[in-house]
This record gives structure tokens, C-alpha cells and sequence, in this order.
């Protein structure tokens, strides 16, 4: 029952997301507007109720399987793919490069400028010192398997 | 008489909504095994060797897609509230967007529109069509939400779908060598620029790396996903 409940939950911010973006010619698709709603919700909640997590993690847990219809819609775009797979493959690559050496990048220099390198700094060695822990104790497994 | 009752069977399974709903749920029951058994290697991503299955299945059957999207509908339905559901893991990192909102903001309104304005660009100097551009443009962005942007700015949501995951595969493989190599050691820096590059699957691979730059990567994504929503279709007006 409690998936019942959440994934309604969910389908009514989905339906109020619909209804708003048809209603004021949002261009934002609308389970994205229904996201944002319900992540507001969550904020003036302070909480996030039980069935909706149950819901949320059972959908998540296998979000691969629901790109799968739309994946295998690749073969009505044989065609295409032929007569543009240069452009296509170039575009995914360099334009993948660029966005991931771009954002870590800006959020570098934003770190230094807001000076909020230091907080994180003050607060991660625990963590960090824990997952070299976690490595070292791995390595040390394997070194005598 | 026997062939006969064969071919009418055949006829009615091609025209229901059974089979493919069937075949997509055991495809994926199939590639997610083999994907666990090999450590989740992101060139086995479950949705490629799917995906690849399916295709030559209809291939051989001379099934039609619009025949096997009659049954996969129904799985394909599940992504609007499933875009909805992301809301979720947002909430549970809200301690980190207030600690690092700044730097965030302009960090995700920066790298979105540069993965727009170079995957549009490039493929535009290359030749490619305008469909196709308008379909690579939300490559960064996870599938459900890519698919509705790329409908919505004139691509085609079947391709964009595909490209996707091939982007995701990609930031997933080459993400961590190339962070590696710029010598960055913050793996809250590391995580965001991995999530705004190659949504889920890159933030799957930052997961394998420390538990710090999945989370970053799990935010960034989230983040990412609803940034390009509202900036993508301005951009593409401008750029057009």
C-alpha cells in the first residue's frame, strides 16, 4: 500500500506539472516543473514521507529499464545514422571532453574565489581518511588473497 | 494445418501488447546479470546490450518498432513519475546545496550551456541536420528529461534517447582518466563536473570511486537536469 500511495503522490505532481506547463506555455517538459514542485514541497515539509520514498527508490533502483523502449527507437533512425554518424560521433565526443574539463574548470576557480575551498577541507579529511582506509584495508585483503 | 495455427498465433503475438512488454522486461532481467557479473563495466551498460538484443530480435521478425512500442509503452509510461521521483535524492543532499549554492549555480548555468552550445555547434559545422542537432543538444541530460526537452526544441526523443546513453557510457569511461589527468584531487569538484557531463551512468562510475564524488556527481546530475530544462529552449532560439 505504501507504493500505492507514493507513486500517486507522484503521478498528482506529474498531472499539476502537465495542466501548468500546457496552461502558462512553459517551454520546461512537464514531469521537470512537476520535480521542481514537489522538491518544494519536500523543502517546506523538512521531510520526505514514507511511501514516497518506498515509491521513489523502487522506480529508481532500475531507471535503466524505462530507457529501453526509447533506446531500441534508435533503429527508425538507421538512416540518419548512416548518412550523419561523422558529425553525430565527433559531436559526442569532443562536445563530452569539453563539458567535463569546462566544469571542473569553473567550479575550481568559483571554490578559490568564494574561498570555500577551506570548508570543505576542514570537514572532508575524516571522510577522506576513511575511504583511504577502506583502500588500504581492500589492498591489503587482496595482497593475501 | 499445423503451419497455419502457427502463423495465426504469430499474427496475434506481433499485433499484442504482450510481447513486447515480455521481451523488453526479459532483455533487461538478461543484460542487468551480465552487467553485476562484469562489475558494472560501463561498455556493458545494461541499456546498450538491451537495446542491441531487441533491435535484432525485431530485425529478425521483421517486427516493426511501432508494433513493439505497442507493449513497451507501458514501461516507457513509467519515466514521467520516475522524473518526478528524482525530486527525492535531491532533498537528501539539501545540506550541500545550501553550503555550496554559489559556486553550484554558476558552475551547472555555465557547464549545461556549454554542453549544449558545443554538442549544437560542432555537429552544425559538420554537416549535421538540424533535427540532428536539436537532438544532440540535451546529451548531458538524464534520458527522461533529455527526451522531453529534445521534443520539445524540434530533435527527435527516439535518437536523443540513444545519444544519451552513449554520452553517459563515454563521460563514464574516459571522465575519471581525464579528471585524473588535470590533477585535480577535490572530489567534490570531481563529482559535479562528472554528473553535469554523463548524468546516471557517470554518477554510477563516481560511485565506484569514493562515496563523496558519487554524492556530488548524484547532485550535480539533479541539478543539471532542470537547469537545461529551463535554459536549453532560450538557447536554442538564440543560437538558431
Amino acid at each position: 500500500m505504501l507504493f500505492i500511495n507514493g507513486l500517486s503522490v507522484l503521478l498528482l505532481y506529474q498531472l499539476m506539472g502537465e495542466v501548468t506547463v500546457r496552461w502558462l506555455g512553459l517551454p520546461v517538459p512537464g514531469p521537470v516543473l512537476a520535480m521542481i514542485m514537489l522538491f518544494i514541497s519536500l523543502v517546506i515539509k523538512g521531510s520526505t514521507p514514507s511511501a514516497l520514498q518506498s515509491s521513489a527508490n523502487t522506480i529508481l533502483s532500475h531507471l535503466s529499464l524505462l530507457f529501453i523502449p526509447a533506446g531500441v527507437g534508435i533503429m527508425v533512425h538507421f538512416e540518419r545514422l548512416q548518412n550523419e554518424w561523422l558529425p553525430i560521433s565527433i559531436a559526442v565526443l569532443l562536445s563530452t571532453v569539453i563539458t567535463l574539463v569546462f566544469s571542473a574548470t569553473v567550479m575550481l576557480l568559483m571554490n578559490k574565489m568564494f574561498n570555500l575551498s577551506k570548508k570543505p577541507t576542514e570537514d572532508m579529511p575524516l571522510n577522506k581518511s576513511l575511504d583511504q582506509l577502506q583502500k588500504e584495508l581492500i589492498e591489503k585483503e587482496s595482497d593475501h588473497g | 494445418m499445423a503451419k497455419e495455427g502457427l502463423s495465426e498465433i504469430w499474427v496475434y503475438l506481433s499485433a499484442s501488447p504482450l510481447t513486447g512488454l515480455t521481451i523488453t522486461l526479459l532483455a533487461y532481467s538478461f543484460s542487468h546479470r551480465i552487467y553485476q557479473a562484469s562489475h558494472n563495466n560501463p561498455l556493458l551498460h545494461p541499456v546498450l546490450i538491451s537495446a542491441t538484443l531487441l533491435i535484432s530480435f525485431l530485425l529478425i521478425t521483421d517486427t516493426s518498432y511501432q508494433d513493439y512500442f505497442k507493449g513497451s509503452q507501458y514501461i516507457h509510461f513509467i519515466l514521467g513519475p520516475a522524473t518526478v521521483a528524482l525530486a527525492i535524492p535531491m532533498y537528501q543532499q539539501i545540506s550541500k546545496i545550501k553550503q555550496l549554492w554559489l559556486p553550484i549555480t554558476v558552475t551547472m548555468i555555465s557547464g549545461v550551456s556549454v554542453a549544449a552550445i558545443s554538442s549544437i555547434l560542432i555537429s552544425r559545422v559538420l554537416g549535421a541536420s538540424i533535427e540532428t542537432q536539436m537532438s544532440l543538444a540535451p546529451k548531458s541530460v538524464t534520458a527522461p528529461v533529455a527526451m522531453g526537452i529534445s521534443e520539445k526544441i524540434g530533435g527527435l526523443p527516439s535518437l536523443t534517447a540513444a545519444l544519451v546513453v552513449i554520452t553517459g557510457i563515454l563521460g563514464a569511461i574516459l571522465g575519471t582518466k581525464i579528471l585524473h589527468a588535470l590533477k585535480l584531487k577535490d572530489h567534490s569538484i570531481k563529482g559535479i563536473a562528472m554528473g553535469i557531463t554523463a548524468h546516471g551512468i557517470g554518477t554510477a562510475r563516481a560511485f565506484q570511486v569514493s562515496s563523496e564524488m558519487g554524492a556530488f556527481s548524484g547532485l550535480a546530475m539533479a541539478l543539471a537536469t532542470f537547469t537545461t530544462a529551463f535554459i536549453l529552449p532560450y538557447l536554442v532560439r538564440w543560437l538558431n
